[in-house]
């Protein structure tokens, strides 16, 4: 076993409670949601946003991290299309994309895995296929859109109705994505829970 | 590797990454203010000539803009049709200038600099318990298990595949348990390394995490 700080021991640390293997974690998620970007989930010809599993790395993140370090994973990865690395689908990156009128999709991309996280760990207990398909559904589609067509409607100078109508060809995409996201979820529930009740993390029961 | 940086010695390349950092975000507010053609045409005058001076090479300039150019032509469209040509123009302009603008600060800008510029930014966060030096790091560790994660994922399809599963969704599940021990020992490595207890002395902060793989 390893010595393990616990979050009072000092006000530097406490103060962002990040032990080791949660930033661990938190890279990797973000890598995934990298790779994700890579893997064509279903492509649609004319429609100028490709189309990856991308979104599916928001709800994973949440619905196994949890709220923070989820949220943390995902804001980590915002940071990496800000540097300028090409990590959204297409090997697209950098301030442009934020810019542009699709923006507000990836700036959501935090928020959307924290609500995730957040409601998953208040239905933990209760955890199944279909209160996943709920918990991803909010964070992983209401959010995202909640945020996104605003900022698409601000940037580029669309009515809301407009920018609406414009981003609901995602929507079946997106329902098909928290589907085979909370099948994921549940799954890895199972064989590696990481959000216990009562408590942040389960580590034991695995040496 | 896979930034989209370029190299350069410009005076484009030369000015700080947080003065570039600056200068975006107010152009992109003040932008957004601006109801006439000719001013967001002297813009786009003068981000082309910033590109000029940062010698960027046409190819890359072309392909820029080619990525660009479609969705402004959509979004003029959808505009002239709702409320008329001149603001179709205003559209699709301001967003052709603030996108390529946004694009050279990329360009020009070294991915440890710009994380640099993030920490700096982040640093009056500090006291909310918020620690910069650590940015770094994860950036460098993300970049890093980048490859590892997508050999990971062919190697469980590659398997799936040869029992059978054709299901493309089936990798999944287990690319995320093998993630989340891969994680472990991660966690586990970085401990052997001290990367805690230095982060928690300001200032003994493994900082070279920047550029270097782990």
């Amino acid at each position: 076993m390893m010595i393990r700080r616990s979050d009072g021991r000092s006000g530097r640390t406490g103060g962002s409670g990040l032990r080791t293997k949660d930033m661990a974690q938190i890279a990797l998620f973000a890598a995934i949601m990298v790779v994700l970007g890579f893997f064509p989930l279903i492509e649609l010809p004319l429609v100028p946003a490709p189309f990856t599993s991308q979104t599916l790395g928001v709800i994973l993140a949440g619905a196994i991290l949890g709220a923070r370090r989820g949220g943390l994973a995902i804001l980590l990865f915002v940071v990496l299309v800000v540097i300028g690395l090409p990590v959204l689908p297409g090997g697209r990156g950098g301030l442009g994309v934020i810019m542009g009128p699709t923006g507000g999709f990836v700036l959501a991309y935090p928020v959307g895995a924290f609500v995730t996280g957040l409601l998953t760990e208040r239905l933990w207990r209760r955890y199944n296929h279909a209160t996943a398909l709920f918990c991803n559904f909010v964070g992983g589609a209401l959010v995202l859109y909640a945020i996104g067509i605003p900022w698409m409607a601000v940037a580029a100078h669309l009515s809301l109705a407009k920018a609406f109508t414009g981003s609901v060809v995602f929507l079946p995409g997106d329902v098909v994505k928290v589907v085979i996201g909370s099948l994921a979820a549940v799954t890895v529930r199972r064989a590696y829970p990481m959000i216990a009740p009562g408590r942040r993390t389960v580590r034991d029961g695995r040496a | 590797m896979l930034s989209l940086h370029r190299e350069g010695r410009s005076p484009v390349h030369a000015v700080p990454a947080g003065v570039k950092l600056l200068v975006l975000f107010a152009a992109g507010t003040a932008l957004f203010f601006v109801r006439s053609v000719a001013v967001l045409g002297g813009a786009l005058a003068g981000v082309a000539l910033c590109y000029a001076l940062a010698r960027v090479p046409w190819r890359v300039v072309a392909r820029q803009v080619l990525t660009v150019v479609p969705f402004a032509v959509a979004l003029s469209a959808v505009q002239w049709l709702v409320t008329g040509w001149e603001a179709a123009v205003l559209v699709g302009l301001r967003m052709l200038v603030l996108v390529m603008l946004a694009n050279l600060v990329t360009l020009t800008t070294r991915t440890s600099a710009m994380v640099a510029a993030i920490e700096a930014v982040l640093r009056p966060l500090a006291p909310l318990g918020v620690r910069p030096e650590r940015v770094g790091l994860l950036v460098a560790m993300t970049i890093r298990f980048i490859p590892v994660i997508k050999e990971q994922a062919d190697q469980v399809r590659a398997a799936q595949r040869a029992r059978g599963v054709e299901r493309s969704t089936a990798f999944l599940a287990p690319l995320l348990v093998k993630t989340l021990r891969l994680a472990d020992g991660l966690g586990e490595a970085l401990d052997a390394r001290g990367v805690d207890g230095a982060a928690a002395r300001p200032g003994k902060t493994p900082r070279s995490g920047k550029d270097r793989p782990l």
